[in-house]
């Protein structure tokens, strides 16, 4: 399993990366690897506000469908297009060029709430 | 006992493999009060029996082979060729299931994908599901798409006044758990769509309505919904689209139609089909199984169910509806339907409806005492104002093995000379001469 | 099965050929105003020789239950008795329009009387409703009427029911479409509901508890009716989900044990066919509580004589419509999926009370010799005596799966059982044999199952690829889903 040491993470997979002023979201390698091949991702329009934990998009393999949580509450500056097309990016490089949203946080120290890359890889772990 | 292969001799062989006493002891984890009860019940026929019973009951019916049925209101008769039963019937169809594994489905599956594929080129939609329980149905749970589609504030249903009073009432119990709020419009289409803001979900017309009024469309109808963010939604008769523009030519985003006209009987009410499809992006919100094209390893074609991740075995409760089959008999039926009928058939028995509708509806028109109410267009069915109580001319009609219509008063009790008349294919001329006859006679008298 | 694949309708045909007869226009033309009128139809232009030619040939690319063994669990694939077919296509019924007067129809009004008789009878309930049309529907109906109820008594903070984690998708999915939310009670170790689990969830929040008894486990639960008074004692309502009736018919009634409401799933039970996944028929059964919550109109027969003298056939008019007092209204246009209703009826007036539980008792037997048959090869997690159906798992090699042995009995002629479900179990095979099938196919397909298990060891290679002699073998669904193909004129 894969971890990405720069992010930090939820126990719901989703991975938030700072980026300049904003932050980058997508899921870990262990949640890409569990649901399998990645044919659908459903992503917000930018502009849209979430709180903290509530569903901004849904991921879809053939077998499995999930929900994706907002690592902090924001408002969504843009989310990756090219996943329309390829989905399969995010079973490639999910920690790359399979990112969902980028988004700007209304509290950016929420980020250091987070789980840390070892707190992660050890819930992940359990799983 | 018929249907059961097991001998006592077989049975007494499997008890004891299973190493049980008796049959009894399969069922001690009931709670032995309630165990094995009682049941009154008719005592049990052999098959002639049956059929002698079955007879009794169906005879005591008035099938449509002995009356002229000028009654539609949500079923209609329409011709049925006859290889659309015989091919139906085949057991390697009816007796197969869910489509689970599709390299042992594969007729089932093309079934279905051929189905998807004529009725998109019908209501012009990209995606078509493998039907609903009914048009009914179909129609309260587009209404329940688009109230998932939009953001959670879109809580206006816009339904119009003329809708078939099955399908409100069917709406109206599939909107009672939500927040969504109803409002009836009336009038022109185009200007009742005016009346949208951004509180609107989706905006519904039945097309021809339920009194047979068939709105000329235009393309600013969906122009204004979509500038409001709301969803455009057709009901539409899949017939007439034998003829008549396809839904999606105007903008529709979600297209339903009751499916039965298209090789089912009316079977008094049931199994029909609700079909329904949409456009775009909206297809992954959609309900119901869907097939799509696949490729085995050997790059051979088949067809698989696919975009399953909307369902509920794999969704639960966040799944897009509960529904887990579709009316595949019914469908199958509607396949077999366009497929016999095809590009010159369908248009035809769309251009009969149409002809004779307008002829029965003139002739109609002329009778001293009677009016047509629909002012506008219409396709094969029409309001009459009768100059006596439509169920008085029913009544006076049924005598001469007549079914004159669907009179109004029973969903409308302040309208109780308007009465409903559906012609079809089905109706030759004189045959509607004979109604026109009898609905004179029947009126004679009560004219000032 | 027919080995090649068939071309579709848009690839036969040419421009101009008709496959159906029409009447001539007998009557003067009415112009079509412009503004209406489509400019194309891509329909087929085939005849009906090749209509008929290309509908039978896909007919020989399904696996039936008229071609094949069935056994897929929680479907009660059993025979599906011909006579049944003749019935329901009476002219008598098939050409009764829905909305011609009662007096008209006292024959199909009359057996959906006749029908719901019997199912109160095999179920104890008060009253049934025939108007939902698919067992998903019919729980739909329940839920509805759960929250109907609880509204009616002004209790509106309950809003959470109770599904065990065993249960089928849709119990979840018809609860959040009732605005409920689904709330999953795990299972105990011996495969019923864990009762600690259940009073911990029991309080004045909950709605009700969905239950299907006999589990998708296939065993039944022993403490049905300390479950139903757990529930009930905390205010909340039972409802029973009929998908496995065919075990209990004639040997149990749901209602005895308090369930409130509950379906039949008449396509299984009562031997109407699946149709390649419908029209079924979900009828709704409710205890004196709820019945006059049920969904309407219910056959009723009325004390008078109804006849009214009108038309030429005198009818007794016994047989009418009513709506319940507290109806939920309707939940489909008409009256129900009548053709199917006909052939239930028709079953069950053949077989009576005792045939109904010779089906419950010979379908308990197969599964069971079934079950013993298989499970020194496969293994059962829950190795007690089932009911109608077991649960055993697939995975019987290293590096074979479940996929792979229900594709690999393709090859040998039998239709796999479910798969992967119940959810709990891992590589689940979920096999209900029915009370249709012979001592001898039984045999039959355990000696598949058991050399499939000596072919995963052997050489699983063989598996892997299956099935192999199939028009198409496995097809890629992953690519089917990332380009959805839908239909073969969209873009």
């Amino acid at each position: 399993m894969k971890i990405d040491q720069n992010a930090k993470y939820l126990k719901s997979h989703e991975w938030t990366r700072k980026d300049g002023d904003a932050f980058v979201c997508g899921i870990s390698d262990h949640a890409q690897k569990a649901l399998g091949d990645i044919v659908y991702v459903d992503l917000p329009a930018p502009g849209k506000h979430y709180k903290k934990g509530s569903a901004f998009g849904v991921i879809e393999s053939v077998k499995a469908a999930s929900d994706l949580y907002m690592p902090m509450s924001g408002t969504i500056v843009s989310s990756n297009t090219d996943l329309a097309d390829h989905t399969d990016i995010v079973n490639k490089d999910c920690y790359g060029a399979g990112w969902f949203i980028r988004f700007t946080a209304d509290d950016p120290k929420e980020w250091d709430t987070l789980l840390s890359p070892l707190e992660y890889m050890k819930v992940s772990e359990k799983e | 006992m018929p249907y059961i292969a097991n001998t006592d001799a077989d049975r007494t062989e499997m008890l004891e493999r299973i190493g049980v006493a008796s049959t009894e002891a399969l069922f001690a984890d009931i709670p032995p009060e309630f165990r094995f009860p009682r049941i009154e019940f008719p005592a049990p026929l052999s098959e002639p029996e049956l059929m002698a019973e079955m007879k009794r009951l169906a005879g005591k019916n008035a099938g449509s082979g002995d009356y002229a049925w000028f009654l539609g209101a949500g079923a209609y008769n329409h011709f049925i060729p006859a290889a659309v039963s015989a091919l139906a019937s085949r057991g390697e169809f009816s007796t197969a299931y869910t489509p689970y594994q599709p390299e042992a489905s594969q007729g089932t599956l093309q079934a279905i994908y051929e189905y998807q594929s004529m009725v998109a080129e019908l209501t012009g939609m990209d995606a078509v599901n493998a039907s609903h329980y009914d048009g009914a149905t179909a129609l309260a749970e587009a209404i329940l798409m688009a109230l998932r589609s939009g953001d959670e504030n879109r809580l206006e249903v816009m339904l119009p006044v003329s809708l078939n009073p099955e399908y409100r009432a069917t709406i109206d119990t599939y909107l009672a758990p939500t927040k969504a709020r109803v409002l009836e419009w009336t009038g022109n289409p185009l200007e009742a769509a005016g009346y949208a803001t951004e509180a609107t979900a989706c905006f519904v017309l039945q097309w021809p309505d339920f009194f047979g009024d068939l709105w000329q469309p235009s393309d600013s109808l969906a122009e204004t919904l979509h500038g409001k963010g709301a969803l455009f939604i057709v009901h539409a008769d899949p017939i007439m689209l034998g003829i008549m523009k396809a839904p999606g030519s105007f903008g529709a985003d979600i297209v339903t139609a009751e499916g039965q006209s298209l090789g089912n009987p009316v079977n008094f009410g049931g199994p029909y089909l609700g079909i329904m499809g949409t456009k775009g992006a909206l297809v992954r919100r959609m309900p119901g199984r869907i097939v799509g094209e696949a490729r085995d390893a050997q790059g051979r074609r088949g067809f698989a169910l696919t975009l399953v991740a909307r369902e509920q075995h794999i969704r639960r409760e966040k799944a897009v509806s509960n529904i887990c089959s579709n009316q595949g008999l019914a469908m199958l039926r509607a396949c077999i339907y366009l497929a016999l009928m095809g590009k010159g058939g369908l248009s035809s028995v769309a251009s009969l409806c149409w002809n004779r509708a307008h002829y029965a509806a003139r002739e109609i028109g002329r009778i001293p005492g009677y009016e047509i109410l629909n002012r506008g267009e219409f396709f094969k069915e029409f309001t009459v104002r009768c100059p006596i109580s439509a169920e008085e001319i029913s009544s006076a009609l049924f005598d001469e093995e007549i079914v004159p219509g669907y009179p109004v008063s029973r969903c409308d009790p302040e309208r109780p000379n308007d009465l409903i008349v559906c012609v079809t294919e089905l109706d030759s001329k004189p045959r509607i001469d004979w109604l026109a006859a009898a609905l004179k006679e029947a009126g004679n008298g009560y004219v000032d | 099965m027919a080995m090649s694949t068939e071309p579709l309708l848009s690839e036969m045909g040419a421009p101009g050929r008709l496959g159906a007869s029409l009447p001539e226009l007998d009557v003067p033309e009415t112009p079509v105003p412009e503004g209406l009128l489509r400019t194309a139809l891509r329909l087929p232009e085939i005849t009906e020789l090749e209509a008929v030619r290309h509908f039978t040939r896909l007919s020989r690319l399904n696996y039936s239950i008229d071609t094949n063994f069935y056994p897929l669990g929680s479907c009660t694939m059993k025979y599906n008795p011909k006579v049944n077919e003749d019935a329901a296509n009476l002219a008598g019924f098939t050409d009764c329009h829905p909305l011609i007067p009662e007096d008209l129809a006292q024959g199909s009004i009359e057996l959906m009387f006749g029908l719901q008789e019997m199912l109160k009878a095999v179920s104890g309930f008060d009253a049934v409703s025939l108007q939902p049309a698919a067992g998903a529907h019919g729980e739909l109906t329940g839920v509805y009427m759960i929250r109907a109820w609880h509204e009616s008594r002004k209790d509106a903070k309950r809003k959470r029911m109770l599904i065990p984690d065993s249960a089928h998708g849709t119990n979840p999915a018809s609860v959040a479409m009732a605005g409920f939310e689904a709330v999953t009670i795990p299972s105990s170790a011996d495969g019923g509901v864990d009762l600690a689990a259940l009073k911990a969830a029991c309080d004045d929040t909950v709605a009700g508890l969905m239950i299907t008894n006999p589990s998708t486990l296939g065993l039944f639960e022993r403490n049905i009716l300390e479950v139903v008074k757990i529930v009930h004692d905390s205010g909340g309502l039972v409802y029973g989900d009929g998908a496995n009736m065919n075990a209990l018919v004639g040997a149990f009634r749901p209602a005895d044990a308090g369930i409130d409401v509950m379906h039949f799933n008449l396509h299984k039970t009562f031997s109407t066919p699946h149709g390649g996944g419908g029209p079924g028929a979900g009828a709704v059964g409710a205890s004196s509580r709820l019945a006059s919550f049920l969904p309407g109109p219910i056959a009723a027969r009325k004390g008078v004589n109804r006849g009214s003298g009108r038309g030429s056939r005198e009818t007794s008019g016994d047989y009418g419509f009513e709506i319940p007092e507290n109806s939920i209204g309707r939940v489909k246009s008409f009256y129900g999926n009548f053709g199917i209703l006909v052939r239930a009826y028709a079953y069950m007036r053949q077989l009576g009370a005792v045939g109904l539980r010779r089906v419950s008792e010979n379908a308990v037997i197969n599964a069971n010799y079934l079950r013993v048959l298989l499970r020194d090869t496969y293994h059962e997690p829950y190795d007690r005596p089932c009911m109608h159906e077991f649960v055993a798992e697939g995975d019987v090699a290293a590096g074979v799966r479940t996929v792979d042995v229900a594709k690999r009995l393709i090859d040998l002629g039998f239709h796999p059982p479910t798969i992967y479900f119940p959810l709990i179990v891992h590589e689940a095979l979920m096999i209900e044999p029915t009370e249709s099938e012979s001592k001898e196919t039984l045999d039959a397909f355990a000696a598949a199952l058991i050399r499939i298990a000596d072919e995963a060891k052997s050489d699983p290679q063989l598996l892997h690829d299956a099935p192999h002699d199939t028009p198409v073998g496995r097809l890629d669904e992953v690519a089917a889903a990332r380009k959805p193909v839908l239909c073969y004129h969209c873009d």
